[in-house]
């Protein structure tokens, strides 16, 4: 069938739909500022610290975190990694690289938690976020950044955005499957004693979905992680910029040097979000 | 007798439900003729039944006899497809969601299977939990739920969590959160079946004390009728949907409506009767083709009694002596055991029904000796032990 009929205009009728959407500018550049906010304030907050408090205070966090079964190595790896990451002279690439991941990781928990709980709600409306939601993951990650850049220019923004759609999509599909997951028992006990739905979401659904959700939350900070490289294409600072220009410049050396940072970075966050994961459990 | 709890014609039809499956139900058709039909099942079966205030009304049936798709009809979890409900003469199916939770929150709390407590709470929180989204303040809700926890018998576990405690308490606990409610309905979902024997008992006991002071009105699931006919002041049993009889313990059990009632019953006495075999005890023998009389007399000195049982080397049982002869024969210095071995003793099987005996053995002094098949001696039968085990109820398979 197909066969028969000319090549669908399918990239035009995008195209004009990109086109049409760019004359809502007082409504992106509302999202920009707002998000150009956030990400300003992290990196303010960032660039204030000295290099020994920022070490301190993430190996404060880790401590706490790790209260319910100390892990010396991970405050150890951690103490090296950062210092190594000072060494190299990336530390200021490292700290734009976590404000876009933070930044992009806070708004597809807000974003997304939400979207998950009304998925486990309503039938109807899971059976139509899942293949939007399959899309979001599948779809080639680069694909996002043409219509970022027509909507939000360049820079981090753009940046931030992209990482939301590729990242979000663990953290719907997680706070879905926790919510349905709590035995069917328990949610009648909370019917049976007359909970409002409210009720039943804050006092029994989302804490039992708690370990699920934040399992979720991990996921989704591992694929902005991953956006990083891609979103220094379009002018989001940070460590895949160094990437980025060491492949353009044919420097195996420093892209290793960049990559290892990042590796360095992405454990660290790993490590610490299971940790709050596990002590919240226990 | 006021009636609490009034149920008519309730229907749950699960799967598809046209006209002609309401047409098959009306004509009286059977669960099973109108899944063949029309391939819809029907759970619960236009069930008509009252429970008075303060009673204990018990439902029970075997799996997928409906009745736990019935209880959780009464609150509504599950949605009736036809039937009405009246609650204290309210009819529950023309409430709206929020009269429906006000009816869950003040006047039924239930009490579930698997306890289905809360993890994430504490005891002391899950039993507050029902005031807790009542709105009640944080001191009055501690303060009941506390009192709830004592009145199950359950000090000191408030601050520990459900998965601390064992799976006895933990059902104490879901009791007490639906006492601490002060709800006058309680709903029970086969509330003690996950519990082990001994533990069951110990809560239905508990359940008669509290029912003795606080007369709620208890709707009991159960597939267990020796429980049914313990708690129960009424029962009903249901069979494939279907409400099969509906009365005392005594009714029932006097009357079984039909087949199905009368082979329950029947399960229930078997497990009545004691054989011979549950109440016997282990004898002290002698071997006559070994033993002397010292020996003998020692045995019944081991055992402060006056006669010892005699048996030859394969076990076969020969008969009995008594202390007097026995002594008789040392005094003697004779060796010859024989001499003085008894032989009219009264003799049973293991399989006996002890009731069979119990008339023989008020009668004879002499302990009954109990011979298998093969005549070999395998235990006696003292009347103190048979009464023992008739007055404890303790049955030894």
């Amino acid at each position: 069938m197909l066969v028969l009929i000319d090549k669908l205009p399918l990239s035009d009728w995008v195209n004009s739909f990109v086109n049409w959407l760019t004359q809502f500018t007082g409504f992106f550049n509302g999202i920009t500022n707002f998000i150009g906010g956030i990400v300003n304030g992290f990196q303010w907050l960032f660039d204030l610290l000295p290099v020994w408090l920022f070490i301190v205070i993430v190996l404060g966090i880790t401590y706490y975190a790790t209260r319910h079964g100390k892990k010396w190595s991970l405050l150890l790896f951690e103490l090296i990694g950062l210092l190594l990451i000072w060494n190299l002279d990336y530390w200021r690439d490292m700290t734009q690289t976590l404000t876009l991941v933070l930044t992009s990781s806070l708004i597809a928990l807000v974003i997304g938690i939400p979207l998950g709980i009304l998925m486990a709600k309503n039938h109807t409306f899971e059976a139509i976020m899942k293949p939007i939601l399959d899309f979001m993951q599948t779809m080639p990650a680069f694909v996002y950044l043409i219509p970022a850049v027509a909507f939000f220019g360049i820079g981090m923004v753009p940046g931030v955005i992209s990482s939301v759609i590729f990242a979000m999509p663990p953290t719907v599909r997680m706070t879905n499957l926790g919510i349905r997951q709590v035995p069917v028992e328990l949610i009648e006990a909370a019917d049976s004693y007359g909970s409002t739905s409210w009720q039943k979401l804050f006092k029994v659904q989302l804490p039992l979905a708690k370990s699920t959700l934040m399992a979720g939350v991990n996921q989704s900070m591992m694929l902005s992680l991953s956006m990083v490289v891609i979103a220094s294409m379009i002018g989001a600072l940070g460590l895949g910029t160094q990437v980025y220009f060491a492949v353009g410049r044919n420097n195996a050396g420093n892209g290793f040097t960049a990559g290892l940072s990042i590796v360095i970075l992405a454990i660290i966050l790993d490590r610490i979000t299971q940790a709050f994961n596990r002590s919240k459990r226990g | 007798m006021v009636k609490k709890v009034e149920v008519k014609n309730l229907t749950k039809i699960y799967g598809k439900r046209g006209p002609r499956v309401k047409e098959l139900i009306e004509q009286g058709k059977s669960k099973a003729e109108i899944l063949e039909e029309t391939g819809a099942t029907v759970g619960v079966n236009q069930a008509n039944f009252e429970v008075n205030e303060g009673e204990i009304f018990v439902i029970m049936g075997l799996s997928g006899s409906g009745k736990s798709t019935l209880i959780r009809m009464i609150n509504r979890l599950i949605e009736p497809t036809r039937g009405t409900i009246l609650i204290d003469n309210q009819d529950l199916m023309g409430l709206d969601k929020k009269g429906l939770r006000e009816v869950r929150r003040q006047k039924m709390s239930m009490i579930f299977q698997n306890f289905a407590l809360f993890p994430n709470r504490t005891i002391l929180e899950n039993t507050a939990y029902g005031l807790e989204i009542k709105g009640i303040t944080k001191a009055v809700r501690e303060q009941k739920a506390h009192e709830a926890l004592e009145l199950v018998g359950l000090h000191g576990y408030d601050d520990q969590f459900p998965s601390q405690l064992s799976g006895g308490m933990q059902q104490r606990v879901g009791l007490a959160r639906g006492l601490a409610n002060d709800a006058e309905i309680l709903l029970m979902d086969e509330a003690f079946s996950a519990l082990d024997p001994l533990n069951r008992k110990d809560m239905q006991d508990e359940l008669l004390d509290l029912q003795a002071k606080m007369h709620k009105t208890i709707i009991f699931i159960s597939h267990d009728l020796n429980e049914a006919l313990r708690i129960g002041d009424r029962i009903m049993i249901m069979k494939d949907g279907v409400v099969v009889q509906t009365g005392t313990p005594e009714d029932i059990l006097t009357h079984p409506a039909d087949d199905y009632v009368k082979r329950f019953i029947e399960d229930v006495d078997r497990t009545r009767v004691l054989t011979v075999a549950n109440v016997m005890i282990r004898p002290n023998t002698v071997n006559i083709d070994k033993d002397g009389p010292r020996l003998a007399l020692r045995r019944m000195q081991e055992n402060e009694i006056s006669s010892v049982y005699v048996v030859d080397s394969e076990r076969k049982f020969v008969g009995f002596a008594d202390a007097k002869d026995v002594i008789k024969l040392i005094q003697q210095g004779s060796r010859d055991l024989k001499s003085v071995v008894q032989t009219d003793v009264p003799i049973t099987h293991p399989d006996v029904a002890v009731n069979d005996l119990m008339d023989q053995l008020s009668s004879t002094p002499i302990p009954f000796a109990v011979l298998d098949d093969e005549r070999q001696l395998v235990g006696i039968i003292v009347r103190g032990a048979v009464l023992g085990a008739i007055a404890g109820n303790e049955v030894t398979q």
